[in-house]
């Protein structure tokens, strides 16, 4: 594999811890303040999302992001943190209900104006997160882009940023855990699901069949490997969330209809 | 009520025998190859969405048990019967298409297929059977109420 500026990557991992460690103090800034106008946030809730923060951070600083350079399969590993794992974590804190709710009346009002602009509907569908996002890594991994990231900072920055928010969308998109402005039914996020999940599945045998180049073989099925079964594992609890959702809104729509009739 | 016990059954069974056929066919017996360098693109792409398709599966119809045990539904021969369809459904479609048409992998390597694809679908072609079966009679015990 190529050489990084590893001065400019430092840069980067500076820049990363920033952003972190602003987070994990906004967070709980923002659950003081708003505590004292409505009931108390759950504080389970900033721990799941300092979990999801620190592990979607260590995919880019530190040891790990330094070795990810070089070995696929940590590469890879890396990925599953940033663009599933982390995002999935995230998501739990309900950042965006804890925003609107930390806002005065006035700044609500503007961010849910944004929210329902038709760009962030559009990009909000089910279906349009997932081209994101697994056509992104399709992107990275069966062009050259995944060679010409390693030579240059700004791009493997640009990219990890793509792969992060990409993978916050399409989990948001899938799991109705925050705030939702468009909602969807569960057949078809069930359906999208499934095709996200495939083709993820599908791209991990293409790479196993045909890793990037300049990586060795061994390395290269090993990474594929790690994406299929380790996608797997994330995969599933996404869809054990859906389920359950549909399991309780089951119940919630039978009592509905007995107090009607 | 009973639809409902016949999918959360077919379902669950899918899903099932594609777990059955991961954990013991891929991961203990490695008969199955991850990829053989022979499967074509449109195996990979098959063989990808009816994976996903089957994790999918596995966990709703558990949950569509679930329902039914909650709202007190749950009609055992007709659960029953949905699981053995979805089992041999899905043993005779890996085993027929993606094994033979699409030639994604092979049940074994290096030894002679035939006793093995005979053995796969023979067995799926029982359990789809035995699964219709029992369909079949629960809904004459219905009749017979």
């Amino acid at each position: 594999m190529h050489h990084m500026n590893m001065t400019h990557f430092f840069i980067l991992e500076i820049t990363v811890l920033f952003i972190a460690i602003s987070a994990l103090i906004l967070y709980p800034a923002a659950m003081y303040y708003s505590n004292k106008k409505h009931r108390a946030w759950k504080k389970g809730r900033y721990f799941i999302f300092a979990i999801g923060v620190i592990i979607a951070a260590s995919a880019l600083t530190g040891p790990l992001a330094r070795l990810s350079h070089t070995d696929f399969t940590v590469h890879m590993f890396l990925h599953l943190l940033l663009g599933m794992l982390g995002p999935l974590l995230i998501l739990h804190g309900k950042p965006m209900t804890l925003i609107i709710r930390t806002l005065k009346v006035s700044q609500a009002r503007k961010l849910s104006t944004f929210l329902n602009m038709k760009y962030v509907k559009f990009i909000s569908n089910p279906i349009v997160a997932s081209i994101l996002n697994i056509g992104g890594l399709f992107l990275i991994y069966k062009t050259g882009l995944f060679e010409l990231m390693h030579t240059s900072v700004l791009l493997f920055a640009l990219i990890h940023l793509h792969v992060f928010l990409a993978g916050y969308l399409f989990t948001m998109s899938i799991i109705y855990i925050d705030i939702v402005t468009h909602r969807y039914s569960f057949l078809y996020r069930a359906a999208v699901l499934i095709a996200a999940l495939g083709f993820h599945k599908i791209l991990s045998k293409l790479i196993y069949a045909s890793p990037p180049a300049g990586i060795p073989r061994q390395d290269g099925e090993r990474g594929a490997m790690l994406m299929y079964y380790g996608g797997d594992i994330v995969d599933l609890a996404l869809i054990i969330l859906l389920c359950l959702e549909w399991y309780k809104r089951a119940e919630r729509s039978r009592v509905q209809t007995v107090k009607l009739s | 009520m009973g639809r409902e016990n016949i999918w959360s059954g077919i379902l669950f069974g899918i899903g099932l025998m594609a777990l059955v056929d991961e954990i013991i066919f891929h991961q203990l017996l490695q008969w199955h190859h991850f990829y053989d360098r022979a499967t074509t693109f449109i195996g990979i792409l098959s063989d990808g969405l009816l994976n996903a398709f089957a994790l999918f599966a596995l966990v709703i119809g558990l949950f569509m048990f679930a329902d039914l045990q909650r709202k007190r539904a749950v009609y055992k021969l007709k659960w029953a019967g949905g699981i053995f369809t979805g089992l041999g459904g899905f043993q005779l479609f890996d085993g027929i298409i993606n094994h033979k048409l699409l030639q994604i992998h092979q049940v074994r390597y290096d030894v002679n297929l035939l006793p093995y694809d005979l053995a796969w679908n023979i067995s799926g072609a029982v359990l789809l059977i035995t699964g219709i079966v029992l369909l079949l009679r629960s809904k004459h015990k219905k009749a017979g109420h």
